[in-house]
């Protein structure tokens, strides 16, 4: 470790916290969606399925460039970048977090969704039953029994960012401590042949990733004994 | 050495999939740096016309090209973005010697697609714009030359915060094409057919020649459309499609 | 004065190809038994009184208390209701303490009252040594009582009951049983209980709906609608009448007790008998026989003297005769089951009076 350079270590800081923010994000955004999409009986709800499972067979080069001209000026992004000034959200770790938020969406929506539609239809129906309004009756009975499929997600959607390059690249403009991750940093490793470095940075990745679901895999079959 | 090994496997796959139908069509593969991606096109159409060998093209950044060519990918002629890499495949015996030649100088620009933007060196100094876009200086000369040329005008170390770095000099257009970055240093190349927002065409005096230079490698010693090719590039055709592409000549070759 | 305390129900609309069109009214109180064959609707009637089911039409008023009618649907959430349904459906990340309290109502303070409460239910249904464990290790009978209790806790208004004991084998259902009745004598609720068994039902029901295919076929007093000719139950080979009975004395030297029904009394061999205590007789048609004098030296324990209120033919060449008991056949219900021949020969008729044989008296397990 002692030959990879000081702002190395930026990068890596900054990774985690970009997959940190987009996985805590896609957890508050994915779960209604998800929600919606097992309960809802209109006709129309498999095509938004589709929709939101886009990211997956796109290209990260089209995904990006879309991406960039909806961040930009001429898009949304640009007007929210303009309330306080600036011109647009690329090239920032908010735009990244976007970024991120829409790539990993499919990993994060399809597993809570599967597990909310594993639950059926009894479960809620014993809690109304019970007096629970839907509200309640989502958070004491829904989402517990679906704890396995919000682990699933959450790791995925933390595995998905820290992995992902292609968007970032395309739309964070490497800026060291703002926007340039460590998949960027592999990158240029790669670029200038510095291939020992790249392996160094490659290899800690993976073995980062297999610590974080190996814990997760644990914790959740720590939690499952309880009150099962 | 995970990378190598990586690369040998993903290079085994593409490779089974590029060694494809008949043997007997006269055929090359060429590595081709991104920015030449359009001329190359118009040039191994007008060599096929002329001498009916096929022509295969890949495109990619020269520092991923030249990766690839080392993990044994199956090129014959490499058409970098800079001299280096021709030079350091000679020097690796993975190039032949003596093949290496410039076959086309790039232009560097600086551009934005608004029209009243960019006046000339003043821009620079005025510095009225948020971002700046470069492409990232290890993966194509012409990151290199932008910051060449800001240390040159000494406005580097005013210009630094502003910028921003696209991964090749494909999306380094973007991010000025896109209007996410006001202003940005692409390649003459990239805005052909396009008329429209403000350029200055960045004196050479203020940056390194951008000399792009092809090499004839191992792989395609024996091969004759290799070595057609090789010729054709330094032919009149081919020059008159470089020149239109928005590149220049050295004033040697 | 007295506020309207029934329970009027109407529901009409269509579910996939079946159609439904249910109408009734019982009282609110005791247990009323939603009865009929598999597929008639009656746990689409149950469900839609609930609120877990809306069809096009629905139309249900507990007590003067709107729940639904053709301007307003309750959800289910706010109706006072327990609900137990055929599968237990226990929370599997609970454990049963959790699960029975669930719906309980959250009070600042645990008042003795509540506690007590609690208690109670847990005696009721012998759930004492469950209350730590997870629903996964319960047996099937023991998971159905935690449900029953975890409906009770929630203080429902009714309590609706879907075929609870059907998905249970024959020895855990006679072991639950008693803890039905043992609800029914002891907690004032209205219950609704849907059932295809007419062996549960005789022990639990005080009023019956009798449904079949989609529609509702009489609603009446259980032991009414039983011993109803009219009806095709009291033209079955197992039509039965039940009645309630009063103990009012023991023969400890021949295990005997005396049982009273509103017009008559009978003799049963009981092991023991409290006296006072209320028991639920049934007595198979088949198993009285008429005589027009009063029989001599008989071994039958039980001869009660009844008017014919009315004969109905049932099967090849048999008839049911519906006998009432006391004063002018004004009191309880008898069923029988006679011969074709032994109608003609003996001469009978409407309004005579003869004398009933009742050579079996079943009795409900305490």
């Amino acid at each position: 470790m002692q030959d990879l350079p000081p702002d190395i270590w930026i990068a890596i800081r900054l990774t985690i916290e970009l997959a940190a923010t987009a996985t805590v994000i896609l957890l508050i955004v994915a779960t209604p969606i998800a929600w919606w999409l097992s309960r809802s009986r209109a006709r129309w709800k498999e095509a938004v399925a589709a929709i939101v499972a886009l990211p997956l067979v796109l290209p990260p080069t089209v995904l990006g460039y879309y991406l960039l001209v909806l961040l930009g000026p001429s898009g949304p992004g640009g007007f929210v970048a303009g309330l306080w000034g600036a011109r647009t959200l690329a090239f920032t770790f908010e735009g990244l977090v976007i970024g991120s938020v829409i790539y990993s969406m499919p990993f994060v929506v399809q597993p809570i969704r599967n597990a909310f539609d594993a639950l059926g239809d009894r479960p809620l129906e014993v809690a109304a039953t019970l007096r629970a309004s839907p509200i309640r009756a989502f958070w004491t009975v829904a989402v517990p029994l679906a704890r396995r499929g919000f682990l699933t997600g959450t790791v995925l959607g933390f595995a998905h960012t820290v992995g992902e390059f292609g968007i970032v690249l395309m739309i964070g403009g490497s800026i060291p401590g703002k926007t340039k991750v460590l998949s960027v940093a592999i990158y240029d490793y790669v670029e200038t042949s510095q291939w020992h470095e790249a392996s160094i940075l490659a290899a800690g990745m993976v073995v980062f990733a297999f610590v974080v679901i190996l814990s997760m895999m644990l914790i959740e079959k720590r939690v499952s004994r309880v009150g099962e | 050495m995970t990378f190598k090994e990586l690369f040998r496997i993903t290079l085994g796959v593409v490779t089974a999939s590029l060694m494809g139908t008949s043997a007997f069509a006269a055929q090359t593969n060429v590595a081709v740096a991104a920015n030449f991606t359009d001329a190359a096109k118009e040039i191994a159409a007008a060599f096929k016309k002329k001498t009916g060998h096929d022509t295969v093209l890949s495109f990619g950044s020269s520092g991923q090209l030249y990766t690839q060519i080392t993990q044994d990918a199956p090129f014959q002629i490499m058409l970098s973005a800079d001299e280096e890499r021709p030079k350091k495949l000679i020097s690796d015996g993975l190039g032949v010697a003596d093949s290496q030649f410039t076959y086309a100088i790039g232009k560097l620009v600086l551009w934005s697609k608004d029209p009243n933007l960019v006046t000339g060196e003043a821009t620079l100094t005025n510095g009225t714009f948020a971002k700046l876009s470069i492409c990232n200086p290890v993966a194509a000369p012409y990151g290199a030359a932008a910051i060449e040329t800001m240390k040159s005008l000494k406005l580097y170390d005013a210009l630094q915060p502003k910028l921003v770095e696209g991964a090749n000099i494909t999306q380094a257009f973007q991010f000025v094409a896109t209007g996410n970055a006001e202003i940005g240093f692409v390649a003459l190349s990239q805005l052909r057919g396009n008329t429209g927002g403000s350029r200055w065409l960045v004196p050479q005096n203020l940056y390194k020649p951008i000399k792009q230079d092809a090499v004839l490698l191992k792989k395609g010693a024996g091969s004759g459309a290799a070595a057609a090719l090789m010729v054709f590039l330094k032919g009149p055709e081919a020059r008159a499609i470089i020149e239109k592409y928005g590149y220049a000549f050295d004033s040697n070759s | 004065m007295t506020e309207s305390k029934m329970i009027e129900v109407a529901f009409r609309g269509t579910l996939g190809r079946f159609a439904l069109d249910a109408t009734f009214m019982v009282p609110a109180t005791g247990v009323t038994a939603l009865f009929g064959p598999s597929g008639c609707g009656k746990t689409t009637v149950l469900r839609c009184m609930a609120g877990l089911q809306r069809l096009s039409e629905g139309f249900c008023i507990i007590s003067g208390d709107v729940w639904q009618d053709r301007t307003t649907f309750r959800p289910a959430y706010r109706r006072p209701i327990g609900y137990v349904f055929q599968e237990a459906s226990l929370f599997p990340h609970l454990s049963v303490r959790r699960n029975l309290l669930f719906g309980a109502p959250r009070r600042r303070q645990i008042s003795a009252a509540t506690e007590t409460h609690f208690n109670e239910v847990i005696d009721l249904l012998g759930l004492d040594g469950l209350l730590d464990r997870s629903p996964q290790n319960l047996s099937g009978g023991e998971r159905q009582r935690v449900a029953v209790g975890r409906a009770l806790l929630s203080e429902p208004k009714l309590l609706l009951m879907d075929e609870p004991l059907s998905a249970l084998d024959r020895q855990t259902k006679d072991e639950i049983l008693p803890f039905l009745e043992r609800l029914h004598a002891s907690l004032s609720l209205p219950v609704i209980y849907v059932s295809h068994d007419i062996a549960e039902v005789e022990r639990l029901a005080d009023n019956l709906v009798l449904m079949q295919a989609g529609r509702v076929v009489t609603a009446g007093r259980f032991s009414d609608v039983l011993s109803n000719p009219a009806l095709p139950l009291a033209l079955t080979k197992e039509a039965a009448v039940s009645l309630d009975a009063v103990v009012r004395s023991y023969d400890a030297k021949y295990g005997l007790a005396t049982l009273e029904v509103d017009g008559g009394r009978f003799t049963a061999p009981m092991p023991s008998a409290p006296i006072g205590s209320r028991r639920r007789l049934t007595i198979a048609a088949s198993a009285v026989s008429l005589t027009r004098e009063p029989p001599r030296a008989t071994t039958v324990l039980n001869i009660l003297p009844a008017t014919i209120l009315s004969a109905t033919p049932a099967g090849e060449h048999e008839t049911v005769v519906l006998l009432g008991l006391g004063p002018g056949g004004s009191g309880s219900h008898l069923l029988a089951r006679i011969t074709q021949r032994s109608w003609d020969d003996l001469g009978l008729a409407e309004g005579m009076i003869v004398y009933a044989q009742v050579k079996g008296v079943a009795l409900a397990p305490a």
